[in-house]
């Protein structure tokens, strides 16, 4: 049934084709995201409400559903590597990781700026934050348990379990996290919730985050390259590879 | 895969197809092929870091080789893990035993978790076989290592399982004892067992062309 | 002598009986993270000040966290020793279901950390000035909390037994994942200060406690075959 996938799942195959993808996704990702940055750091109308301060959301929340969707891509990675032992998935999910953790700290970050003129302080324990600052944690904690093992395929299988228990708990997490704060939040504070977005606020909306959705993709290929040749240095077409760059390079320092 | 292994032998206990094992960006083996038949005696030799304790591992099953598939009786051992592990037993170097309990209780314990029913005498008999009367109530933690290695041995005069893989069982026992386990490990080929092991001391009363050997080289690369 | 397949019972009260076994004769296991549950709690009036109205107000959260630290600081006896005797790889190895025997171990290590912790529990709360109401609620969310703690908790040991310096990571890798269980217990417990029904709060911590029952199992045997690897 999954013959036609099974070119992709050899390695090298999987190397030269994504060394064909990342220029276009580079390309793709400079042209939509200088687009909506420029639209909507500059010529978007601002909020009636909140002024220009409302811009940070361009960036927060692709950045949050971002940090979200990938831990779920890092999911689906692990489970089709634990129930097909498809080992490039562990690689995949490998490259995602970090990638992950960033944009999730983004989120953080671009919140709590965004909380200063509001709240008129940098931290509020506001539901949407801290469930990002728990994801990151959820992330750190993958990453760590990665470096922490010498064998790559160990590594690999035993993040990919942690991430498996993380995505079940994540949703209870959110959940009991956004039941928590109702409970404790006292009626003054106002929720980083969702503005009503008006036509011309949607548009650049759209172009920042497919940009920034591309720009994790240019950035997940380009660290799965490099972990796929990880996993394989010992196989002859990483060292016929290693030569060729080598022999190039030697070539260039003669000249 | 498995189709082709279906047709080359019917009587195959243990067989691994083109294994390959790295440790530590090491390549420890390339491509093995290994083939264990009732009544085989097979010895691992090779040089220390050639990797003699990752086969026997992957062979048991306990560590994932970075590619090749293991077979028992021609199925995937995977596919049939009660089944393969009901006719293994693994020694390693690490005996499992427990501090806390006595050299009877760890016995009995080893022997219940492999299914097998022991009443008190018996055991008490199995234990001086390996030379450990008058230590039946002595804490674990209170024995030698050669001690607790030899608790772990006792294991292989109850066993019923077919296929035994041996670390090293020699460490830390006595001429006599290697002369008693020489016995039994004849007496478990003879009734269709198999062996695989590693030792740094040559089997004395095995002929010496009875024995299998797989040899592994430290691969520099 | 043929060898028999054993039931999962008796599986399961093989391993059980051994563990409380090892146990019983090595009692530090017991105290030591009951002591440091008793201490824990005692430096907080100290930090904070003995005013009992405070100390009433955060006891729960108190009671609460320290019980998360304790049984963290328990995980370690789960699998390490059995990890570095040997004794884990001979139980992999055998022919019984891995998640029969390692949900033994965890109920075996409940029975040994949690039921403890939740004993001497009241005694904390008094020295907390813990509202008189929400006794009841404490005892239930210990009791059906805990048991939550050890198997996730489980699911962390299984994947850093193998890792030299695992103490650290461990507590990264499983505090996060006890935070619904803190909220639902002691918002529980508040809610019973306050004289209301808290049967909402203890149904979602019985439905952790039943989905990490079914799950956990499955997860630490997978990550315990890693760790062996």
């Amino acid at each position: 049934m999954w013959k036609w996938l099974h070119p992709y799942a050899n390695p090298e195959v999987s190397y030269h084709l994504t060394g064909r993808i990342i220029p276009w996704f580079s390309a793709l990702t400079i042209l939509f995201l200088s687009i909506g940055l420029i639209w909507a750091l500059a010529f978007a109308p601002a909020d009636y409400q909140q002024g220009d301060s409302f811009r940070i959301f361009y960036i927060h929340v692709p950045a949050a559903s971002l940090s979200m969707g990938i831990y779920l891509g890092m999911a689906i990675a692990a489970f089709t590597s634990l129930v097909w032992q498809f080992k490039l998935a562990d690689a995949s999910a490998a490259a995602m990781a970090p990638v992950g953790a960033i944009f999730t700290a983004i989120a953080l970050i671009t919140g709590s700026a965004w909380g200063k003129p509001m709240w008129g302080t940098w931290w509020i324990w506001d539901a949407r934050l801290t469930s990002e600052l728990i994801l990151l944690f959820l992330y750190l904690g993958v990453i760590a348990l990665h470096n922490a093992f010498e064998d790559k395929a160990l590594a690999g299988k035993a993040a990919g379990i942690l991430t498996l228990v993380g995505v079940i708990n994540l949703p209870i997490i959110k959940y009991s996290v956004e039941w928590w704060n109702t409970l404790h939040q006292g009626s003054t504070v106002s929720n980083l919730g969702k503005p009503s977005m008006s036509v011309e606020m949607l548009w650049p909306f759209v172009f920042c985050f497919l940009g920034f959705a591309l720009l994790v993709g240019t950035i997940v290929c380009i660290r799965f390259r490099s972990e796929i040749l990880i996993r394989n240095s010992i196989r002859p077409w990483v060292k016929a590879l290693a030569l060729e760059k080598s022999l190039s390079n030697n070539a260039l320092e003669n000249k | 895969m498995s189709e082709h292994q279906t047709n080359t032998s019917n009587t195959s206990l243990l067989s691994a197809i083109s294994l390959t094992c790295i440790r530590e960006d090491r390549l420890l083996f390339d491509q093995l092929n290994i083939k264990i038949n009732a009544g085989d005696i097979v010895q691992v030799e090779g040089p220390n870091g050639s990797g003699k304790t990752s086969l026997l591992r992957i062979l048991a099953g306990l560590s994932q080789p970075y590619e090749g598939d293991i077979y028992f009786k021609n199925k995937l051992i995977n596919h049939s893990n009660e089944e393969f592990h009901q006719a293994l037993l693994y020694l390693g170097h690490l005996p499992g035993v427990k501090g806390e309990m006595n050299a009877q209780e760890n016995l009995a314990f080893n022997l219940n978790l492999h299914g097998l029913h022991c009443d008190d005498t018996s055991i008490k008999q199995t234990l001086a076989k390996v030379n450990l009367t008058g230590f039946e109530d002595s804490l674990a933690a209170h024995l030698s290592a050669g001690q607790h290695r030899r608790i772990s041995l006792a294991r292989l005069y109850q066993s019923t399982a077919r296929i035994w893989i041996l670390d090293e069982p020699f460490t830390a026992i006595d001429k006599q004892g290697v002369y008693d386990l020489e016995q039994l490990f004849k007496a478990h080929i003879n009734q269709g067992g198999c062996i695989v092991l590693t030792t740094h001391q040559d089997l004395l009363t095995f002929e010496p062309s009875s024995i299998k050997k797989i040899t592994l080289d430290y691969i520099v690369e | 002598m043929a060898a028999a397949n054993l039931s999962y019972r008796a599986v399961f009260s093989l391993v059980l009986k051994r563990d409380l076994t090892i146990a019983m004769r090595h009692k530090d296991d017991i105290i030591n993270p009951l002591l440091f549950f008793v201490i824990v709690i005692t430096l907080f009036p100290l930090g904070i000040g003995p005013e009992a109205q405070t100390l009433s107000r955060i006891a729960p959260g108190i009671i609460w966290v320290a019980a998360l630290l304790s049984t963290l600081l328990s995980l370690d006896r789960l699998f390490k020793s059995d990890y570095e005797d040997g004794s884990l790889e001979q139980m992999l190895l055998s022919p019984q279901p891995i998640f029969v025997l390692v949900l033994a171990k965890i109920v075996a290590h409940w029975l040994i950390t949690g039921l403890p912790l939740i004993l001497i529990a009241p005694l904390l709360a008094i020295l907390l000035h813990l509202n008189e109401q929400s006794y009841s609620a404490l005892m239930l969310t210990l009791l059906l909390g805990t048991p939550v703690l050890s198997l996730l908790g489980a699911i962390g040991v299984a994947l850093t037994v193998g890792i030299k310096k695992g103490g650290v990571l461990l507590s990264l890798l499983v505090l996060p994942l006890y935070i619904p269980v803190l909220i639902f217990a002691t918002s529980a417990i508040d809610t019973a200060a306050l004289g209301l029904p808290y049967s909402g709060q203890l149904a979602i911590i019985a439905a952790l406690f039943f989905g990490s029952l079914t799950l956990a199992p499955f997860a630490v045997s997978a990550a315990l075959k890693v760790s062996t690897n």
